[in-house]
């Protein structure tokens, strides 16, 4: 069954634009699904879509977003923050800025636990201590007493996936999380990420732009372009045999791991026009 | 002492204590100036008019800084002085800094239609010269110590605003904020907890330069004889007397000046110090 599915999400500017066009996708309980598209196709946009924090100049103007079966556009505000807060986690793309630079790292992490689940401070905090244990930090005490620009940004996306970890949620959208570090940071943080994932038994949508990384981490996979939804298949079913034109030139313009010299193909115009006007069809198609 | 990686940290500055001593002289000066003075700050003494400093030859050690051209003892006259310009400095400043800075976090943070008057009231507040814009205020209030103070408040609110809505805005835009977001907190709670925090060493390094600012404003309307009534001993009003007997009596004009000048400047360097001293990543 499936925990996360959007129906038809559609998201404006305030202009009109669309940003997201009729978005439908589904994350199953326990699956890791991967988002992949260029920049600007509007992955970050589902998750906020999803997590409720668009931004003021976007409006979600249609769709549905079933969280555990319960559509969460008809609750009240206030319950779906809660709800939302109870079950789904963020592991932001920067962890630069993804904590406060002004807050120890310690209450960062404890917050939710006691202002949403109303647990007392101190088991918390022994809560903290033993998921900082878990994504391998020494000494936790300190770092918890650290401020964020006294660890390295490694240690601090290890904190951020620690923090989301924190409540259990059902649900964990991870937007790029490793597109701000360096490579072998990289390896170690996915590598963690998938660890996690498995023994809490999280649902996560893995939002990317490379597919070198899809088939690491995700069972399956949607690839957008321009806020709407090209693909949606299986990670074995995709590498094999990408069904659109699209599909096939980005998988070719992907770095192979057995081969990370060999000649890359950028996604040739050809295909971007052809895919332009499938898009412009498709709003055409809407508007009638 | 050592951070988390070892670097060594920025020992509090010099500046910081020259300028927080002079501010601390001040303060004691000012509340126990009825105790301290040697004279009453208004008798005159026709005969004791002009004279020196105490180093000058023909002073009178019991005028330690001299007299004025009434005879008043110049030192009473300064400590008095003292009590009206950090009245204004602190409850001006104070009151400016809550007034600017709260709009500008509801600008900078809430955006959408309250930004929208904000910002609107920001610009046209920009229009006038500030000293006109004071001297127009109190022709219109009257003068007097709360006069002097409103006036302060509603002209300089938009020197926090302008600032602390950008400084909201820009923290409005990071992860941190997304992330308290979805972990549902308040809007409010969010405002008040991660992003205050970020804006505070700037406000506070705001709030101190506003102290001098309003003591400089003080002395100006003193100087013009607006602030209050002629017979209280202000600094600005001693600057302005100075002036007209600055062949005869130096003295009279110097000592003044050089206690805004002094306080004004350590203002200004205690809000520098003070905002490295808020700021974690310098700290
Ligand atoms: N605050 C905003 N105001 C207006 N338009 C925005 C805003 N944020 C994003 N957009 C637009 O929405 C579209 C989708 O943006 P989104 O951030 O979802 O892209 P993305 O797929 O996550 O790209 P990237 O890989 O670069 O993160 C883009 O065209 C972008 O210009
Ligand atoms: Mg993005």
């Amino acid at each position: 069954m499936s925990y996360l599915t959007t129906k038809d999400l559609t998201v404006r500017l305030r202009n009109g634009a669309p940003l997201l066009r009729k978005v439908s996708l589904a994350v199953k309980s326990g699956e890791v699904r991967a988002l992949v598209g260029e920049s600007g196709a509007g992955k970050s946009m589902i998750g906020k879509a999803v997590l409720g924090i668009l931004p003021r100049a976007a409006k979600l103007t249609g769709g549905e977003i079933l969280l555990d079966g319960e559509d969460l556009l008809t609750l009240p505000p206030k319950q779906r923050r809660a709800k939302i807060g109870a079950k789904v986690a963020l592991i932001p793309q920067d962890p630069l800025t993804a904590l406060n630079p002004s807050r120890r790292v310690g209450p960062q992490i404890t917050d939710r636990l006691v202002d949403i689940l109303g647990w007392k401070r101190k088991e918390a905090e022994d809560r903290a201590v033993e998921l900082l244990d878990e994504v391998h930090i020494q000494s936790p005490e300190r770092v918890m007493r650290s401020y964020p620009h006294e660890l390295s940004g490694g240690m601090r996306q290890r904190i951020l996936i620690a923090s989301a970890f924190a409540a259990e949620p059902k649900l964990i959208i991870a937007d790029e999380p490793t597109t701000a570090l360096d490579v072998t940071v990289q390896k170690q943080i996915l590598k963690l990420i998938r660890e996690m994932q498995e023994r809490h038994d999280t649902a996560l949508l893995f939002v990317t732009h490379d597919l070198g990384v899809v088939s690491k981490i995700s069972q399956s996979l949607t690839v957008l372009y321009a806020g709407k939804v090209i693909e949606e298949t299986d990670v074995r079913t995709f590498f094999a045999a990408p069904k659109h034109a699209y599909s096939r030139a980005l998988l070719a313009a992907t770095p192979k791991y057995t081969d990370p010299d060999g000649s890359l193909m950028p996604v040739p115009d050809s295909i971007i026009s052809e895919v332009e006007q499938e898009v412009a069809a498709f709003d055409a198609q809407l508007k009638r | 002492m050592r951070d988390a990686r070892g670097q060594v940290r920025r020992m509090p500055g010099l500046r910081l204590w020259l300028s927080g001593s002079w501010l601390l002289i001040l303060i004691l000066a000012a509340v126990f100036a009825p105790m301290i003075s040697p004279h009453d700050p208004l008798e005159q003494d026709l005969f004791a008019a002009r004279l020196p400093p105490f180093w000058q030859q023909g002073a009178d050690p019991a005028f330690l800084l001299g007299t004025d051209s009434l005879g008043r003892d110049l030192l009473s006259r300064m400590l008095y002085g003292a009590r009206l310009a950090l009245t204004v400095a602190l409850v001006a400043g104070t009151l400016t800094c809550l007034v600017g800075a709260t709009l500008g976090l509801i600008a900078g943070y809430y955006r959408g239609w309250a930004d929208l008057v904000i910002s609107r009231l920001v610009d046209i507040w920009m229009a006038f010269p500030p000293v006109l814009f004071a001297i127009l205020l109190i022709a219109v209030l009257g003068t007097g110590l709360t006069s002097i103070i409103v006036a302060i408040v509603v002209i300089d609110w938009t020197r926090f605003s302008r600032v602390v809505r950008a400084e909201a805005m820009s923290q409005g835009a990071m992860d941190y904020v997304a992330s308290a977001q979805v972990a549902g907190r308040s809007r409010l709670g969010i405002a008040l907890a991660e992003i205050l925090p970020n804006v505070l060493p700037t406000i506070v390094a705001l709030l101190t330069l506003e102290m001098g600012i309003a003591v400089i404003v003080e002395a100006i309307l003193s100087f013009v004889n607006l602030s209050i009534s002629t017979d209280q001993p202000t600094w600005g009003g001693m600057i302005a007397e100075g002036r007209t007997s600055i062949y005869q009596a130096w003295w009279v004009l110097v000592f003044p000046l050089a206690a805004l000048f002094l306080t004004v400047l350590s203002f200004s360097q205690l809000g520098e110090g003070l905002k490295d001293y808020f700021d974690p990543v310098l700290r």
